[in-house]
């Protein structure tokens, strides 16, 4: 399994997103994204989008205010990730035009159909854009 | 569709979202959070909530859990909803439910059913639905319910459903193998899928199965180099592109897959060759996504069967990465120097300067790389040098988990390396004192048990050394307040075995010593009772040289305390002591023999010499002795345990042969084996390696006494001592050949780094025009860790050697040294390098920020009106605008009372007046976005210009005060 989860926190360190791809108890999650986000923000733009938190590889990276950070397995390609964190905003700017982070406040649900149509089980399984889109445009033409 | 909610949601959610946006602190955020949850716990008990509003609910729900508060009180709400028959209702419940709920939830059950009847939808977006819930809820016992199920969807005519079954199988097989085991067949038919998508899904599973099992898919191989060289070349969907590159994540799997059968498989590998190549050659070095793409390759070619040629382009493009200002490129090539070097070792050496660069980087990260690199090409010669930094390292970190990580690391090597036996206790006591809680305590049983048996050698007087050496340097630090727990057992145990054996300490000093240790760490029994029990043997053996033995007060007072402890071993052990005390010499000699720690204790279970009292007993009519297993009943485990225990022998990690042996060199595997021997000259240069290594550990021991302060690697003052060992080339040295000496010599006058004459080994041999004057700039530091590092420059050149003699002299790499430093030494001061490619906001465009007037900025910002239908696709580079179906989500009125505030007027006026934008408020567009309105009206995708502008908004906005939070509203591409 690559990516473990996957997290959108903001400057102040407050959660926009959260998905997680193995199970971690509620104080886990709290403590985890607490840390990751710790070490995170103490980093400057100079250095590399990768830290080492306990077992896992942080890939993050910064839009604007919102960091997006990425927890995969040691054996995961960091500049993959990386792109594919662009891919994620490129895609949810393309459904959302000039995507902002009150965007994925208001459209929580979407953001989150979207991340559930390029990763499952930990693996993106799908990197076009007009693939993962078109069920949750479908799925606002039906209701 | 903008910032601003769309049809249906209600005020009380928008408010909910804006003060949990505007939240400043963590404190505010959760008063928020337990706020709604009274509320919810309130509303979602009311009856016949409409279904709309339900589903508002649950989202505040998930809100709730992801702020980190409990919301199991609303679980139930979330399964029910995902029986509804409303696609968005039920895909949202479904979404809530694998939020919420682990595999082994209760309410899982009340799911199956649901997603059993979902699975058999005509609505493909419903299947697809329950496959999201399949993938995270089904667990090994509810597999079963929907195997059948999922195997037939992965016949479905919709790509997206066979995509998801063939993932829901891949859940599966990662949960319980076994049941899918006679499914595997399927993965292989996916990958021929028509869909490039299930096709690329269908790598994942693969990839696993592959990982756990090579052998039973080698006959895939052509088919996934066919694929990898479709991929390569564009056959795929354009919508697949990413950055101009075709299909990028799915030629990372392919070259994983492929770097996996490869391995050790020269037949496999040779069909991977050209393809890999092609890829070589064709990425794009200038985007991130090129060069991930680039670094799987060289991962690739470094698990499969070495290929000249492509090893060749592998170490260019980790020189390209390690020369770059990027440290996220940096670090992948230290990565992927670290693979490489398995394989042709001399490629380090081109990069040294590099390397040392990243090591010496204030980046946690690359340090922590450079680390693992040192790790993977530590030797004999080098292992002084790269353990003293780990530890310097090690000593300023707080992280627990890394510390652990690189203090086994540490002692790894030093077991594995030594030198000599004084650096590795030395070694060893660094690592003890500043991490012995993290220790693996067996480590600690292999210090004591090197320093009683040695490293095996026969002589001695190097026993006695290396004793009264470990016994110096303990006393020196067995007053420094607060040592682990596992250090003082060890130093306690060496100071009662060999405390006294030398004679230069009397009994007392030691004892004394011992005493204090005890009385400072009085709450850890451990060390309470190995003080003792070295008090035991001190007095023993005092008693048994025939010495009076004098009880230090100190001493006797212990010894009360300690008979009335409440461990009953310290109390045990208190009352041997006193024993021992009262015993005469004989008596003494016999129970605690001097210097017998290593000595095997032969124990005869039958215990034969009771024999006679037990004969007497029974003849008196004892019971004979039943062994408790017979009398229990059943063979006991726990007895068959112990006897495990005693004829296993201990685990030792230590090697006891002393250093790396001078063995044949393992030759670069692209090394003609005829080299050897042809002329002198040709073994010169690969030999080296070897020969300094044993070249150090005949050196070594002479130098490395003087105390662990001395081996530490500091670079202002003590930069010969690293380098002398590795450098004393007058030591003769068994197998070098006499031109070789002088290759050393001239290493060493040139102060070991990339300026030997460039002697490529093999049929051509380059020299290299001195390049000294450069090299003078080159920080001496620098040169000497390099040099103690890669044991020095004089094999520099092999690398042209690796593509069989290729005319590389015109570039020589010893001017790449040269060159990096040089730009060190001229830019130390200029901080900001240029822009981090990956940086993608908030950079450089400070300059273009005067220009826009801030308060139409502000303005533009707070135009809470919903966008229209000027929705720009940023991949696209051309910006073809095409407008978005989807976009016109609109609500005014509620945008409106949104951003309702005081602004609100001043931006219709502003509309009117910048008459570029269009009048109606609609058309106004960006969402509530940093669109500049009276710049941006017409583009607000990739363009340049644009970009930076809005970039430079976004920073105003930064500093601009404001009632509500701005960074909410950055674009987040801008």
């Amino acid at each position: 399994m690559g990516i473990r989860f996957i997290l959108m926190v903001n400057k102040q360190g407050q959660t926009r997103l959260a998905q997680y791809y193995e199970w971690l108890t509620l104080e886990e999650r709290r403590a985890l994204e607490g840390e990751i986000v710790r070490k995170c923000l103490a980093r400057n733009e100079q250095q590399c989008s990768f830290v080492e938190h306990r077992n896992y590889k942080i890939v993050y990276r910064r839009y604007a205010s919102l960091f997006f950070l990425v927890g995969v397995d040691n054996d995961e390609n960091e500049l993959a990730i990386l792109e594919f964190i662009h891919l994620l905003v490129e895609t949810m700017d393309r459904h959302f035009g000039n995507v902002c982070e009150l965007d994925i406040m208001f459209h929580l649900e979407k953001a989150h159909f979207m991340l559930e149509e390029m990763v499952m089980n930990g693996c993106i399984v799908e990197t076009s854009k007009s693939n993962i889109l078109s069920p949750i445009q479908l799925m606002e033409k039906t209701s | 569709m903008g910032s601003q909610g769309g049809i249906g949601q209600s005020k009380e959610f928008l408010d909910l979202v804006k003060s949990i946006g505007e939240a400043r602190s963590k404190a505010e955020e959760d008063r928020i959070v337990i706020g709604e949850i009274e509320t919810l716990k309130r509303r979602l008990v009311e009856p016949g909530i409409p279904k709309r509003k339900m589903k508002e609910y649950i989202i505040r729900l998930v809100y709730i859990e992801m702020l980190g508060h409990d919301a199991s009180f609303g679980y139930i709400h979330a399964v029910k909803m995902t029986h509804d028959d409303n696609l968005f209702l039920k895909r949202t419940g479904y979404l809530a439910v694998t939020l919420f709920l682990n595999e082994d939830h209760d309410l899982i059950i009340l799911i199956v059913n649901t997603i059993q009847k979902d699975l058999k939808s005509d609505n493909f977006l419903i299947v697809c639905a329950a496959l999201n819930a399949v993938c995270k809820l089904i667990n090994e016992e509810t597999i079963p319910a929907v195997l059948p199920q999922v195997v037939e969807l992965l016949g479905h005519q919709k790509e997206a459903v066979r995509k998801k079954a063939i993932m829901a199988l891949h859940r599966f097989h990662q949960k319980s193998p076994s049941s899918v085991s006679h499914l595997v067949s399927n993965f292989r038919k996916r990958l021929c899928d028509n869909d490039p998508g299930v096709m690329g899904a269908t790598l994942c599973p693969l990839l696993d199965l592959i990982n756990r099992d090579v052998s039973s898919f080698k006959d895939l191989v052509v088919s996934f180099v066919s694929i990898l060289k479709q991929v390569a070349e564009h056959r795929l969907p354009k919508a697949y592109d990413y950055h101009q590159l075709p299909a990028p994540f799915i030629q990372i799997r392919l070259l994983k897959i492929l770097a996996l059968l490869g391995s050790g498989d020269k037949q496999a590998s040779e069909q991977m060759y050209t393809v890999v190549g092609d890829i070589f050659r064709k990425c794009d070095s200038s985007s991130n996504i090129g060069n991930a793409v680039i670094y799987q390759c060289i991962c690739c070619v470094s698990s499969i069967h070495p290929n000249p040629k492509l090893l060749e382009s592998a170490a260019d493009q980790i020189a390209r990465f390690l020369k770059s200002d990027s440290h996220n490129l940096k670090y992948l090539g230290i990565d992927a120097l670290g693979r490489l070097i398995k394989l042709s070792p001399e490629i380090a050496e081109q990069h040294q300067l590099a390397v040392i660069d990243c090591l010496e980087d204030p980046d946690d990260t690359l340090k922590r790389k450079t680390f693992e690199l040192l790790h993977k090409m530590t030797k004999s010669s080098n292992v002084e040098v790269i353990v003293d930094r780990m530890i310097d390292y090690m000593i300023s970190i707080n992280d627990n988990h890394y510390k652990t990580e690189i203090v086994s690391r540490c002692v790894e090597l030093a077991e594995q390396f030594a030198p000599s036996n004084q650096w590795f206790i030395q070694t060893m006591n660094r690592v003890f004192e500043h991490a012995g809680d993290l220790v693996n305590i067996k480590v600690a049983h292999n210090l004591m048990r090197l320093i009683a048996e040695g490293f095996g050698e026969d002589d001695d007087t190097a026993y006695t050394h290396l004793r009264s050496s470990a016994v110096d340097s303990y006393l020196r630090i067995i007053g420094a307040p607060k040592l682990p727990s596992v250090f003082l057992q060890v130093i306690c145990w060496v100071l009662g075995e060999y405390g006294t054996a030398d004679g230069k300490y009397s009994a007392s000093y030691i004892t004394g010593k011992l005493c204090d240790v005890a009385e400072a760490y009085s709450n850890d029994e451990t060390v309470k009772a190995y003080a003792v029990t070295a008090l035991i043997k001190i007095y023993a053996f005092e008693i048994a040289a025939g010495r009076k033995v004098d009880i230090l007060p100190e001493c006797q007072s212990l010894i009360e305390e300690l008979s009335a402890s409440h461990s009953t071993d310290l109390q045990q052990r208190a009352y041997e002591l006193q024993a021992v005390i009262s015993l005469d010499a004989q008596a003494v000699e016999n129970i605690m023999p001097s210097d017998a720690s290593s000595k095997e204790i032969e124990i005869d279970k039958s215990l034969p010499f009771l024999n006679d009292h037990v004969e007497r007993a029974i003849e008196k009519g004892a019971q004979p002795y039943i062994p408790e297993c017979e009398r229990s009943g059943f063979s006991n485990a726990s007895y068959l345990n112990s006897q495990d225990l005693h004829d296993v022998p201990p685990p030792h990690g230590l090697r006891f042969e002393a250093y790396e042996l001078p063995k044949q060199p393992s030759v670069p595997l692209t090394t003609p084996p005829i080299s050897i021997g042809s002329s002198n000259e040709l073994i010169a240069v690969p030999e080296p390696a070897y020969d300094r290594g044993n070249q150090a550990a005949v050196s070594v021991p002479s130098s490395s006494n003087s105390g662990p302060a001395e081996v530490k690697l500091r670079l202002d003052g003590v930069q010969k001592r690293w380098g002398r060992p590795t450098y004393s080339s007058s030591s003769p040295s068994p197998s070098a050949a006499p031109s070789q000496d002088t290759v050393n010599g001239l290493t060493v006058s040139n102060g070991a780094t990339s300026v030997t004459p460039a002697i490529s080994k093999g049929r051509e041999t380059t020299y290299e025009p001195t390049r000294k004057s450069q090299v003078v700039e080159i920080s001496p530091e620098k040169q000497k860790l390099a040099a103690s590092l890669f044991g020095g420059s004089s094999k520099q050149e092999r690398k042209s050697s690796l593509g069989g003699g290729h005319k590389t002299a015109a570039k020589p790499s010893g001017g790449h040294g040269a060159e990096t430093s040089v730009k060190k030494m001229a830019v130390p001061a200029q901080q900001p390098p240029p822009p981090d490619l990956l940086d993608f906001g908030e950079t450089t465009v400070a300059t273009s920020g005067p220009l826009i007037d801030p308060f139409k900025q502000l303005e533009g910002l707070l135009d809470m009106v919903e966008p229209t239908s000027s929705t720009k696709n940023h991949g696209d580079v051309n910006a073809t605008k095409v407008p978005d179906v989807m976009a016109t989500f609109g609500d005014t009125a509620t945008a409106v009372e949104q951003g309702g505030n005081h602004f609100s007027s001043i931006e219709d006026v502003d509309n009117l007046m910048s008459g570029l934008s269009s009048a109606t408020t609609d058309a106004s567009s960006g969402g509530g976005i940093a669109t500049p309105q009276s710049t941006a009206h017409i583009s607000k995708g990739p363009n340049l210009k644009n970009a930076l502008q809005k970039d430079a908004l976004v920073r105003q906005m930064g500093v601009n005060p404001s009632s509500q939070n701005p960074n909410l509203f950055k674009d987040l591409l801008g």
